[in-house]
This record gives structure tokens, sequence and C-alpha cells, in this order.
């Protein structure tokens, strides 16, 4: 990583923050929406850790890792979202002609989207701790678990901007937003895996987002599992995608930009 | 020449708006699938409520079907509010003041569109519940309560979009809308019953969240049969609602007639 390419990859995340701090209608949803997630679950579902079989601590713990690793990835997203509208505007048609390293460019926003999502989960995190949210483990379990939540984010990031250099529009938000809904919604959101019912157990079973929220929830209560296929499936999330990202940066080159 | 009658002014206006909103799937389809998706979802998901002590019935997609009928209602806020703020912004609006139109012949036509769409995703839930094993304990009169009620709350939904649009002129503004109304559906008892959320803060919430009542009236007949508190509770809440809205959307109409 030439000093050329943090130089481009910091100027693009520079402003994108600038943007996403000073605008309101920016800033707002992607603070309010971990939020309001995090209040309606924890507050609204917490009788959940009474059902028979539940087998963790403390429910509004068991919701922030949810709300954690939601939060980063949607992060992402909405990054993608500013990506394509950049896409739009022009303004990443005269970045490639400046850029040497185009790569740098996905690079800006994705360290745009990472620096969002650290925003978010601060102030998330500061919420669950007042709202009393149990914390078992350690210093070296929080940061397992906010690894993952980098994990998450740079991953849905990747794939977002995957998705905005191939259509090019801001049209393409929902092809960006509905993948990774599905993909969060279809884990075990509410209640351990054991407890789900019906299809949505049976895709639980392979979902990716299933091993970050049980190695989170791991972490959160002292005793980490299944760690290693969390970390995995990031990194594999990540790999793929970052293939995705560069392949849409070239049909994106092909196109003109 | 004589004006039409307010009847025939509203049947052309009903006409325009249910076509108008046909012809726009990008409108129908996710009020129609979004709520649909989550009640796959939460019933796999949040199955493990059934085994809660207190739980009033053992299936949990019996419980969440009455969910998908306010989340398409809320659905007929964007729809309503966005038609009219294109009405106002392309000048159809104007153009209609310079005839002899009466105001409440424009907002009962406008809400004619989702009025008729509530029909149709009404029955569509209904026959998607049964599909899936929801029994309705109050039969087939309580289906079609089930339809009046879900109809009554698009009405009273849609008529907060025609406020919204009225007031603003924006469909941006009534777009904006939707997080609110989302808050609204989510900050009521939702997902477990009023008597099972455990936080205080929460209940109290729920319990003066009037969304709650129309929950729990359209789950009356789904889950208890034929309860006339929940029903009038929920009628009234949805008929009152519509009230104030249509109300205010007249006065709001007035005051932009004259603007313009």
């Amino acid at each position: 990583m030439t000093g050329r390419w943090r130089s481009i990859a910091g100027t693009v995340a520079w402003r994108h923050l600038h943007n996403f701090l000073s605008n309101p209608a920016l800033l707002f949803p992607s603070l309010i929406f971990p939020l309001f997630f995090f209040i309606a679950f924890a507050g609204g579902l917490s009788a959940l850790g009474e059902a028979p079989s539940f087998d963790y601590p403390d429910y509004t713990t068991f919701q922030y890792v949810f709300v954690a690793i939601q939060s980063a990835a949607f992060g992402g997203v909405f990054t993608g979202f500013a990506l394509a509208a950049d896409i739009e505007s022009g303004f990443v048609r005269r970045m490639m002609l400046a850029a040497p390293h185009r790569s740098a460019i996905i690079g800006g926003y994705a360290l745009a989207a990472l620096t969002r999502a650290m925003l978010v989960l601060t102030i998330v995190t500061v919420v669950g701790l007042v709202s009393g949210m149990q914390v078992a483990g350690g210093v070296a379990d929080v940061l397992g678990l906010l690894l993952l939540a980098v994990l998450a984010n740079l991953a849905a990031t990747l794939f977002a901007a995957g998705v905005a250099l191939r259509l090019r529009s801001v049209q393409a938000s929902p092809l960006m937003q509905m993948p990774v809904f599905l993909v969060l919604f279809t884990a075990p959101v509410w209640t351990p895996r054991d407890l789900l019912a019906g299809w949505v157990r049976a895709v639980a079973e392979v979902n990716p987002a299933t091993a970050l929220l049980e190695a989170g929830r791991g972490f959160m209560a002292g005793h980490p599992e299944s760690a290693a296929l969390a970390f995995g499936s990031g990194l594999a999330l990540l790999a793929l995608f970052a293939l995705w990202a560069r392949g849409g940066m070239r049909r994106a080159e092909a196109a003109g930009g | 020449m004589n004006a039409p009658s307010v009847l025939t002014q509203v049947g052309h206006l009903a006409r325009r708006s249910i076509t108008r909103t046909l012809r726009q799937p990008a409108l129908i389809v996710p009020g129609l699938a979004f709520p649909l998706f989550l009640l796959a979802i939460n019933s796999g998901g949040l199955d493990a409520a059934t085994d809660l002590p207190g739980f009033p019935t053992p299936s949990y997609v019996t419980f969440a079907l009455a969910i998908t009928f306010v989340q398409a209602a809320i659905f007929a806020t964007n729809i309503a509010g966005t038609n009219l703020a294109e009405d106002i912004r392309t000048g159809f609006l104007d153009r209609l003041a310079l005839t002899p139109m009466r105001g409440v012949a424009l907002l009962s036509g406008q809400l004619a569109g989702v009025l008729a769409l509530g029909v149709f995703q009404g029955i569509v839930y209904i026959a998607i519940g049964l599909a899936a094993g929801v029994t309705i304990e109050a039969g087939v009169g309580g289906a079609v309560v089930m339809i009046a009620l879900s109809v009554t709350i698009a009405g009273a939904f849609g008529a907060i979009g025609l406020l919204a649009a009225l007031r603003t002129g924006s469909g941006e503004a009534v777009q904006g809308l939707f997080p609110l109304m989302f808050a609204l559906l989510f900050l009521s008892a939702l997902s477990l019953p009023l008597e099972l959320i455990e936080h205080e803060w929460f209940r109290t919430i729920a319990t003066y969240n009037p969304v709650t009542y129309l929950l729990q009236g359209l789950r009356s007949l789904l889950i208890f049969g034929w309860q006339a508190g929940p029903l009038l509770e929920a009628f009234a809440i949805a008929a009152g609602a519509f009230g104030l809205a249509i109300t205010a959307s007249a006065v709001a109409l007035r005051r932009r007639l004259v603007r313009t």
C-alpha cells in the first residue's frame, strides 16, 4: 500500500465522512435506526429470555450483539448508496481520471464505512451500558466482537460497492439493502438457533450471519464459542466480496465510470 | 349547466385513484410483499414466544397475521400521500380548483385507491394465513370483519398521508413519514401481547400507542372469536384517526386552494 494509495483513500473517506456528518438527512437515520431496533427488540421482547431453553444470561446483551453486527453491516450498505450517488453525479468518473490506483477509491469508501460503523457502534454501546446491559466477557472478548463487526462492515461495504459499480445508479439501492437485510433477519435474531422453527431454522443453519451472531454473543457472555467458524466465515465473505467489488470496478472502468 | 353531484365527482376521482394505484406496481408490491416477508420470518423466529406462560395461542403465525394488516395500512400513508403530492406538483390540483369540484369529493376520491388495495391485501393475507395453518376463531364472518377493519385502518393511514401531502406539497416529506409510522408499529404490542411485555417503560408506551389496539382488535377475531371490547376499540380508534385526519386534510385543502 503506497503513500499515494493512502492519500487517495484518505481523501475519498474524508469527503464522504464530511458529507455524512454535515447532512442530518444522512446522519440521523444511520444513528436512529440501530438505536430504534435495539430499543424495540431489547425492550419489547425481553420476555423471550424467560422462554424454556433460552439459555443466554441477559436479553439486552443478546440483542446488543445483533444490533452491533446489523448496524455495522448497514453502515457498509449505506456507504454503497453514497458510492452509487457519486457515480451518478460524475464524481467517481473524475476520481478515476485522477487516481492511478483505482482500488484506493473503494478503499476510501470502505474506510469511511468503517468510521461510520464505529461511531454508531459507540453510541449503541453507550445506550446498552446505560440500560443495564451485562458484559461478562473481558477486554479480549469485547475486542473479538468488535472485530466481527468490522468484518461484517467491510464485507457489506464491498458487496454494496460491487452492486453500485455494476449498476451505477441510486435506483440499485434496494439490491444492496435487501440481500443484507435477508441474511441478517434469517439468522437467530430474537432467540438462539435451537428455538427457531420452520424454514427460518433451516436457513439459519447455513447462514454465515448465524456464526457471527453466535460467536459475538459468546464473547459478550464470557465463554466464546464457534469463534473460529465466525472469523473464517467473515474472512471468506470479505475475500468473496473483494473479488466482487474488483469485478465491479472493472465493469465501471469499461463503461467509462 | 348544473355541476355534477358530489357522488358523481367522487366516482370520477375514485376511478382515477384506483386505476392509478393499480398501475403503479412499485407502490403496490412493497406494501403487499414486505408484510408477508416479515410474517414468514417472525413466525419462525419468534415461535418460542408461544411457550411463554400466558401466550394466548400455540400458533405464532396466527398471532402475527394481524401485524400484516397494520403494516400494509402503513404503506397506505405513502401511496395516498405520494399520489396527492404528485397531483400538487404537476398542477392537477390547481386545475381541479377551477372546476366546481367539492373538497370532500377530492379527498374521498383520492382515498379510493388505497381502500380498494386494502380489500385486496386483506383477502390475500387471509388466504395466505389459512394456507400457513392459521385458524380464524370467529369464522368466515370474522374474516369479513377483519377485512372491514383493515380497510378502515388503511383509510385512516391514507388520510394521514393526504394531510401530509396537503400540508407540505412534497412527496419526499410524505415518504419521510414512513419511519415515523414504522416506529409507531414497533413500539406497540407488535410481537408479544401487552401483558407479556416485561419492561415497564415499554409497556407504558405500548399501552398509550393506538396501534396496540388496532392489533388487538384483529387478533381478537383470530384467536378468541367474537369479543366486543377489542373490536369496538379498534374500530373506534381507526375511525377516530380517519375522522381527525380527513377533517385536518379538508382544512389544509381549503388553505392550499386559497394560496394557489
